[in-house]
């Protein structure tokens, strides 16, 4: 039976007498020899479905969108007009909507969560922690079509109200700065479209940041503490540095959620297919809005075909996001590299 | 035990047309009508046991679907001239009449005493009167004191046949809105925030001070709004009610073509923003059973849903109208050139 052992690297092992260990694991790889394979082909294949289900994807939209495209060309994304009466369409109006509601939400949405997170992790007691936690992910599972209604029913006439008529009268007649206010008091545009959007995305950020803030060692934090470090310092200096990618990962799920988020948008951000003034004030629109919106009654033809250009254009906007931070995240490591 | 599964299988297909069993007829199409056409296949189910299922996707998907042959019988608030009907060998009848109504929330001015024309509201809506104490609004309302405050104008951000009503309307007593918006189910609005869908208008111009909006009738009565007087084709200023969109109705020329268009209609009583809703279906029949079916359907309700149509605030056709439908039927054949359906007249 020791025969059949490898032998070992001592010379003279053999005539050591062993215990064999009892009992020997069973062979599996006996039993079912095809069980390995069949495990790593289903995993395979529910791998390749999604890369397949992408590729439908976009080639679905290609084709959708081909009349527009071939009419068009790129100078659909400059293109602010927007008129199905005339069978005309640009898609400006809505990319620039879409872009600017995510960046102000993300304006918001960062910090907010940021403090949530060091608040969660570093400050708070004990009894609140859990209570406050459970808080903030519920927030997450608010159905967006709620905060679309409350926003357009509660928080809109509370901004227009209290904060851009004070602005507005504040800032009315400075030229560059009353232009970025202007618009009728109605508490509907882009600006709420970015706070209700910040408010969504708050949830999913803080949570995240406070996951990775958690798996931070204690025993790096204890060292800065040790040496003197405020709580400021050894969040900026050592729990971020640390949990960069992390909460860079957290921000781009948020930045994604922003970008494609529909009915919430669509109650608060006016709907307005016009760009006349960059106001922050002023109804706008959004690729997802102008979609929800439009698909069901458009005609078939050049009126669709610019819808689907949209969606086409949107998942190019999430997958050049993406790109981004992964981008982002390889400089940081670079950076990383170099400094050591 | 098997009762309980039973139902759950029903509810199950009610929900899922496409597992529809055969003499099921099916439908899509506008939204405006869906909620009196839910409460008929309900009432006509509980009546005759068939089912009508009916899917409120919106006028334009619906039409896709009846040209595609997907569904017996499409709808649409938005009607098709004669040509595009032969086109497609299709043909079209009206089932309910409903008003497309101009709201107001101006502190000041009483519910439903405020008089505007065709013309101002083109302006309105257009962005050149921009002033509630304007004096083309000042001038149609005298003694009443308008504020001195922006108009904030509100309109539909979706598709729908109440905007195809609506603008359809101000293009024929508003030069100016026909040359720069045009009329159509969407269009590029020159001012204004969108809600969408009829409650969306309708939440706006509650909660907005010195908004105006359109909305259908049903909605302007439920959420009591307070709606202007529109001054008609006869020149009298006429109020929402019922009776005027039935007067609309009354007044087209539906025995020359169901391709009317009730807007700004003759006659003194007439509601100016009136419209149809419309069902279209394929004259030459594939499956004559089911167009029978369908026809059966609407027979039925033309006699019997009057007041479930009345209740939900739509209007019913008027008799006479309802005469031509019959005869209309008479042309959806088989292949053989049989008469599908033959209406109880």
């Amino acid at each position: 039976m020791a025969a059949t052992l490898p032998a070992g690297p001592f010379p003279g092992e053999e005539t050591i007498a062993r215990s064999e260990p009892t009992p020997r694991p069973p062979a599996r790889s006996a039993r079912a020899p095809w069980g390995d394979r069949l495990f790593a082909a289903a995993a395979l294949s529910a791998a390749l479905l999604t890369l397949a289900l992408l590729a439908g994807i976009i080639v679905s939209l290609l084709i959708g969108a081909a009349p527009a495209v071939q009419e068009y060309g790129l100078s659909f994304l400059v293109r602010s007009e927007w008129d199905p009466v005339q069978n005309r369409y640009g898609g400006l109006v809505m990319i620039y909507g879409t872009l600017m509601s995510s960046f102000i939400a993300l304006l918001i949405a960062v910090p907010v969560s940021f403090g949530i997170a060091l608040f969660l992790t570093e400050l708070s007691p004990r009894w609140l922690k859990r209570p406050l936690g459970v808080a903030i992910e519920l927030l997450a599972a608010v159905p967006s079509i709620v905060y679309g209604m409350w926003g357009l029913l509660v928080f809109g006439p509370i901004l227009a109200r209290f904060v851009q008529g004070p602005l507005q009268s504040a800032f009315g007649h400075v030229p560059v700065l009353g232009g970025l206010f202007s618009g009728p008091p109605v508490g509907l545009g882009l600006l709420s479209a970015g706070i209700i959007l910040a408010i969504m995305i708050i949830p999913f950020i803080a949570s995240v940041m406070r996951d990775v803030f958690e798996v931070t060692p204690p025993m790096l934090k204890e060292s800065a503490y040790g040496l003197g470090s405020t709580t400021w310092e050894v969040m900026w200096r050592v729990v971020l540095p640390y949990t960069k990618t992390g909460v860079v990962g957290g921000i781009m799920l948020g930045l994604g959620r922003a970008l494609g988020e529909t009915m919430a948008v669509t109650f608060v951000i006016g709907n307005m297919n016009q760009l006349s003034s960059l106001s922050l004030f002023e109804a706008a629109n959004s690729i997802t809005s102008a979609l929800a919106n439009e698909f069901a009654e458009a005609g078939a033809g050049l009126h669709q075909a610019s819808l689907i250009y949209l969606g086409l254009v949107l998942f190019f906007i999430t997958f050049v996001v993406l790109s981004l931070s992964k981008l982002l995240l390889m400089r940081l490591e670079l950076g990383e590299g170099s400094k050591s | 035990m098997n009762s309980t599964l039973a139902r759950w299988v029903l509810a199950a297909a009610t929900f899922a047309p496409t597992f529809a069993l055969a003499q099921d007829a099916t439908g899509a199409g506008a939204t405006f009508p869906a909620p009196v056409y839910a409460k008929w296949t309900d009432a006509y189910n509980k009546a005759t046991g068939a089912r009508i299922n009916y899917q409120s996707v919106g006028s334009g998907a619906g039409l896709n679907q009846i040209r595609a042959k997907t569904v017996d019988f499409g709808a649409s608030d938005m009607p098709l001239t004669d040509e595009a009907l032969a086109k497609d060998g299709l043909l079209q009848f009206p089932t309910v009449i409903g008003g497309v109504v101009p709201v107001i929330n101006v502190a000041g001015i009483a519910p439903g005493t405020l008089k505007l024309t065709g013309s101002v509201l083109g302006d309105i809506f257009l962005g050149k009167v921009s002033k509630w104490n304007d004096a083309a609004i000042a001038a149609l309302n005298p003694g009443v004191s308008l504020p001195d405050a922006a108009i904030a104008v509100v309109r539909r951000a979706d598709g729908s046949g109440t905007t195809f009503i609506f603008t359809n309307y101000l293009s024929k007593v508003n030069a100016d809105w026909r040359s720069k918006v045009g009329e159509g189910t969407a269009v590029n609005w020159p001012t204004g925030a969108g809600g969408k869908g009829n409650e969306g208008v309708s939440a706006f111009v509650q909660r907005l001070p010195n908004s105006i909006g359109y909305v259908e009738s049903a909605y302007a009565k439920q959420n009591k709004m307070n709606t202007v007087q529109m001054r008609n084709q006869a020149g009298s200023f006429v109020s929402p009610v019922d009776a005027n969109f039935k007067a609309a109705a009354a007044g087209a020329d539906w025995a020359k073509s169901f391709y009317q268009i009730l807007t700004d209609q003759p006659g003194k009583d007439s509601w100016p923003i009136t419209g149809a809703t419309f069902i279209m279906m394929h004259k030459l029949q594939d499956k004559p059973a089911q167009a029978a079916a369908v026809l059966k359907f609407f027979d039925w309700s033309y006699s019997n849903g009057d007041k479930m149509a009345a209740d939900l605030d739509y209007v019913p056709l008027p008799d006479s109208v309802r005469v031509l439908v019959h005869k209309e039927w008479g042309r959806i054949t088989d292949a053989n050139g049989n008469v599908a359906y033959a209406a109880a007249k």
